[in-house]
C-alpha cells in the first residue's frame, strides 16, 4: 500500500495543508510518511511543488522518483503539467481550472485544460467557483483533496477525521465547512470515474 | 512517545533541546531558518530561557556561540552555506581554541541553489579546519547525530559540524524522541589559556588539534554512523554519501543493493573502511550531495590505479543535487520518466508580492537615474534583488551581504558618478554597517537606498536588528545630517520620493536614503492575528 503523490501549485496557495490533512490520517494508520517541501525564495509567487510519498513500508528517497508518482494533485491547472515528467503512465492528473495568473505570459486556459484532457487519466473541476458556492471560497485546497480522494489508499473517514483535527481549533463550522467542499470534490471524482 | 513529524531542521533543533542546550545562535537563511524558529517556538525553550533571538549576523552567531561553549554550557549554531563564509574566521578558529562545552555547528548547504548564490559544500570548510563532521541521511539520523555530535565535542573537546542540504532540511518524516538531558552548569575552562590564540600557545592547540585526529577517525569507524554492506557482485563498490545513500536505496525494491555499500554519514573519512571496498572492488562508485570532496580523495591528484567513477568523469552530473534518476542512470540501471513537459507551460519566477514597498523605491530609483548611462546600481541579497527581474530591470549587482555599498564605493572610487547602493534593513545591519563606514572615511560620491521594511523579508519575516536604528547608526558612523532621508514609498509620494533621490544622485559625498514602510506579509500576518485576537476578546 502507497501512494506517491505530486502537489503543485503558486507560492502562497496552500498546498502545504493539503499534505497535512494526507500526512495526519496517514500517521494515525500507521504508514511511514515522507514529505519534501519547498521553502525560500520561490514561495514569492513562483511555481511550488512537494513530494509527497506514504506508504506501510519503510521509505528511501524524500524525492519521488520520474515516471514514478501515482498522482500529481494541483491547485493551479498550468502547474498541474509542470510535473508530468514526475507522473507514472497510470497515475491521475487531479486539478483545479482557475488559472492563476501572475505573469504576463500565461498561456491560453483552453489550450492547457485541453493538455489535462489529453491525459490517460484526468479529474478536473473549478474548485475555486465550487468553494464559493459552498460559502467557504478558502476551501479550495479541500476540493481539490476531495476529487482526489478516489485514488488515495486511505479511506475517506480518516480524511475527514484528520480534517476536523486540522481545523479543530478554528470551530466546528468551520471543520463542517471544509468537509462539505472535500465530499463535494469527492462527488465530481466519483461521478467522472 | 509517539513519532513527530518533522522537518530535517526540526529534527535538529528538537535534537539539540534534547541534547540540553543553553542556546541557539543564527541569522536567517535557507535552508537553515526552521531550526531556530522552532526552537523560539518552542514550549520547552521558553520555559527555560533558553537563547534563541537572532543575531545580526553568522560571525556574531558563531562567536556567541563559541562563548557559551566557553562557559561550559552546550550551544547550537546554524547558519546556511554561504553564512558560513561569513563566520569562517571564528569557525576556522574554533578549531584551534577547542570547545568547552559541546559546541555544534549547523552548516545547511543548497545544491542545485534554490535560494541562494551559490552551492559550496560546507564538508570543505570542516575538512580544511579540522573539525569532525557529521551528515545525517534521514530525520531520524538528524536528531539522533545532533545529540551525538554534542557528546563528542565535548569528549574530544572541538566544535562539530552538522552538515545538511536542502532536501533533508525542508523534508519532514517521522522522528522518534529520546531522554531529555538537563542543561550543563557553568564550568569555564580548565587551561586558563585554551582560547588565548597568541601565537606561541595557537601553535601547541594546533598541533593537539592534529593529534585529535585519529581519535575522531576511530569514532567514524566505530559510531555506527558509516556502514559497510556487503554483497555478492564486487564488480562495483559504491560509497554513498549522506542523503544520497536514499536515492540509492530507492532503486532497489527489496532495499538489498548487488555491490558492496560503504554508507558515510561521518567524517574525517572511515580509511580502514574504505580500505576494505578498495581492496575487494574493481570499480569504485562515488555519491555525494554537493561537490566530489570524497571522491577527488580518493581519486588522488593523478588519478592512478582503480577506476573511481563519481561527478569528476562524467558518471554524474558535475553540479546540482542527486536524485533517484540520476542515481539510477549512474548504476546502469533503466531511467524512469513520465510525460515531457508540455511547451506551453510557462515559467514561473519568484516575484515582489503586490503592494510591496520595493516596488515604489524601484519605480522612484529608476525615473530618477533613467536620465544617466545605465549600469550603476549595486544591490545586494533579499527580496529587492528581485528587482533585477522585468519588469524593473532597476539592479546590476548582487554578489554577497553586504557589498552593494562597498562596489559601489569602489566603482566610484573608479571615476563612475552616480554609483548608487540599494540594500534591504536587515542586509545593511548584517554587513552593510562596516562598507558605509569605509565609504564616510573615504567621503566616497555615493547614494545608498536602504529600503527599510522593518522586517527580514526573504527568508521569511523575521526580525530586523535594524528596526528603529538605522539613522542613528548612519549618523554615528558620520554620514552628514543632510544627507540622511526617510521616504515613504508609496505611488501617492512617487513626485517627492523622486525629487530626493534625484537630488542626491547629484550629491558628491555619502547620501543615505531610507525608503519606510512595513512588508506587506508581514503586515497582514499583525492584522491577522490582531482580528483573531480581537475575536477571542468578544
Ligand atoms: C551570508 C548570508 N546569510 C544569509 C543569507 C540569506 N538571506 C538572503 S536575503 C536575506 C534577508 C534580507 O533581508 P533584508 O535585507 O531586510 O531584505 P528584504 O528581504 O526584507 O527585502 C537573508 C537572510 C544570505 N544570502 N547570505
Ligand atoms: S515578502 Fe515583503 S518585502 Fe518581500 S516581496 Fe513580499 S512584500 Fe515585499
Amino acid at each position: 500500500m502507497k501512494n506517491d503523490i505530486i502537489l503543485a501549485g503558486v507560492g502562497g496557495q496552500g498546498i502545504l495543508s493539503i499534505a497535512a490533512i494526507i500526512g495526519l490520517a496517514a500517521v494515525d494508520m500507521g504508514m511511514h510518511l515522507k514529505q519534501a517541501e519547498v521553502h525560500g525564495m520561490s514561495q514569492r509567487g513562483g511555481d511550488v511543488q512537494s513530494h509527497l510519498r506514504i506508504s506501510d513500508e519503510e521509505i528511501a528517497s524524500d524525492l519521488i522518483p520520474k515516471g514514478c508518482a501515482d498522482m500529481i494533485i494541483s491547485v493551479e491547472p498550468m502547474e498541474s503539467l509542470r510535473y508530468l515528467p514526475w507522473l507514472s503512465p497510470d497515475g491521475y492528473v487531479i486539478t483545479n481550472t482557475t488559472p492563476f495568473v501572475n505573469i504576463p505570459n500565461y498561456p491560453e486556459i483552453g489550450k492547457v485544460l485541453d493538455i489535462v484532457q489529453q491525459q490517460p487519466h484526468y479529474v478536473m473541476l473549478d474548485c475555486d467557483t465550487m468553494a464559493k458556492e459552498l460559502e467557504s471560497a478558502k476551501s479550495a485546497n479541500m476540493v481539490v483533496l476531495g476529487a482526489a480522494s478516489p485514488f488515495l489508499c486511505i479511506p475517506f473517514e480518516r480524511l475527514e477525521a484528520a480534517v476536523a483535527k486540522l481545523f479543530g481549533k478554528k470551530g466546528d463550522a468551520v471543520v463542517a465547512l471544509n468537509i462539505k467542499a472535500l465530499n463535494a470534490g469527492r462527488q465530481v471524482a466519483l461521478n467522472s470515474k | 512517545m509517539q513519532k513527530q513529524l518533522l522537518l530535517g531542521d526540526e529534527a535538529i533543533a528538537q535534537g539539540a533541546l534534547d541534547a540540553g542546550i543553553s542556546g541557539v545562535y543564527a541569522y536567517p537563511g535557507t535552508p537553515s531558518t526552521e531550526i531556530t524558529e522552532y526552537v523560539q517556538h518552542s514550549k520547552e525553550a521558553r520555559e527555560k530561557n533558553l537563547h534563541c533571538t537572532w543575531s545580526a549576523n553568522e560571525k556574531t552567531a558563531l562567536e556567541g556561540a563559541l562563548g557559551m561553549s566557553y562557559s561550559g554550557k552546550r550551544a547550537l549554531a546554524a547558519m546556511k552555506h554561504v553564512g558560513l563564509n561569513v563566520a569562517a574566521d571564528p569557525f576556522i578558529n574554533s578549531a584551534i581554541t577547542g570547545a568547552n562545552g559541546g559546541l555544534v555547528v549547523v552548516a545547511a548547504d543548497d545544491p542545485s541553489m534554490h535560494s541562494s548564490q551559490d552551492e559550496q559544500d560546507s564538508r570543505f570548510f570542516s575538512k580544511f579546519a579540522f573539525i569532525p563532521t557529521l551528515e545525517p541521511g534521514n530525520q531520524q539520523e538528524a536528531y539522533d547525530m545532533t545529540r551525538y555530535g554534542f557528546d563528542l565535542s565535548e569528549k574530544y573537546r572541538v566544535p562539530v559540524m552538522l552538515r545538511i542540504t536542502t532536501r533533508l532540511a525542508h523534508s519532514r518524516a517521522g522522528v522518534q524522541r529520546r531522554e531529555v538531558n538537563a542543561e550543563n552548569q557553568i564550568s569555564l575552562p580548565e587551561n586558563p589559556r585554551q582560547f588565548v590564540l597568541l601565537p606561541a600557545n595557537a601553535r601547541k592547540q594546533y598541533k593537539d588539534l592534529l593529534k585529535k585526529q585519529a581519535g575522531l577517525e576511530q569514532e567514524s569507524i566505530e559510531s555506527g554512523y558509516n556502514t559497510y554492506t556487503d554483497a555478492a557482485d564486487k564488480k562495483l563498490g559504491i560509497v554513498a554519501c549522506g542523503l544520497a545513500y536514499n536515492y540509492l536505496m530507492e532503486n532497489f525494491a527489496d532495499r538489498k543493493v548487488p555491490h558492496p555499500v560503504l554508507k558515510i554519514s561521518q567524517y574525517p573519512l572511515p580509511r580502514p573502511m574504505i580500505e576494505k571496498l578498495f581492496n575487494e572492488c574493481e570499480t569504485i562508485l562515488v555519491l555525494e550531495e554537493g561537490q566530489p570532496l570524497v571522491e577527488e580523495q580518493l581519486k588522488g591528484y593523478l588519478s592512478k590505479g582503480l577506476h573511481i567513477k563519481g561527478r569528476l568523469d562524467g558518471t554524474l552530473p558535475r553540479d546540482g543535487e542527486l536524485n533517484p534518476n540520476i542515481v539510477a542512470v549512474a548504476l546502469g540501471l533503466p531511467n524512469t520518466e513520465g510525460a515531457p513537459v508540455p511547451e506551453i507551460v510557462a515559467s514561473r519566477p519568484p516575484s515582489l508580492c503586490r503592494g510591496c514597498p520595493h516596488i515604489d523605491t524601484y519605480n522612484a530609483l529608476n525615473q530618477a537615474i533613467a536620465k544617466y548611462s545605465p549600469g550603476r546600481v549595486f544591490s545586494d541579497i533579499g527580496c529587492y534583488t528581485l528587482g533585477a527581474l522585468p519588469p524593473y530591470n532597476a539592479i546590476n549587482s548582487c554578489v554577497d551581504m553586504g557589498a552593494s555599498i562597498t562596489m559601489a564605493k569602489g566603482a566610484a572610487d573608479a571615476g563612475l558618478f552616480p554609483s548608487v547602493a540599494v540594500i534591504g534593513d536587515s542586509t545593511f545591519t548584517h554587513s552593510g554597517i562596516t562598507s558605509l563606514l569605509d565609504a564616510v572615511v573615504d567621503k566616497s560620491p555615493i547614494t545608498v537606498l536602504i529600503l527599510d521594511n522593518l522586517t527580514t523579508g526573504m527568508t521569511g519575516g523575521q526580525a530586523s536588528h535594524a528596526e528603529g536604528r538605522i539613522e542613528a547608526i548612519c549618523r554615528g558612523l558620520g554620514v552628514e545630517e543632510d544627507h540622511i532621508h526617510v521616504l515613504k514609498p508609496l505611488p501617492k509620494q512617487h513626485e517627492a520620493n523622486l525629487e530626493v533621490i534625484a537630488r542626491e544622485l547629484e550629491y558628491r559625498g555619502v547620501s543615505v536614503i531610507i525608503p519606510r514602510r512595513e512588508c506587506i506579509q508581514t503586515l497582514n500576518r499583525k492584522m491577522r492575528a490582531k482580528f483573531k485576537n480581537k475575536e477571542k476578546g468578544n
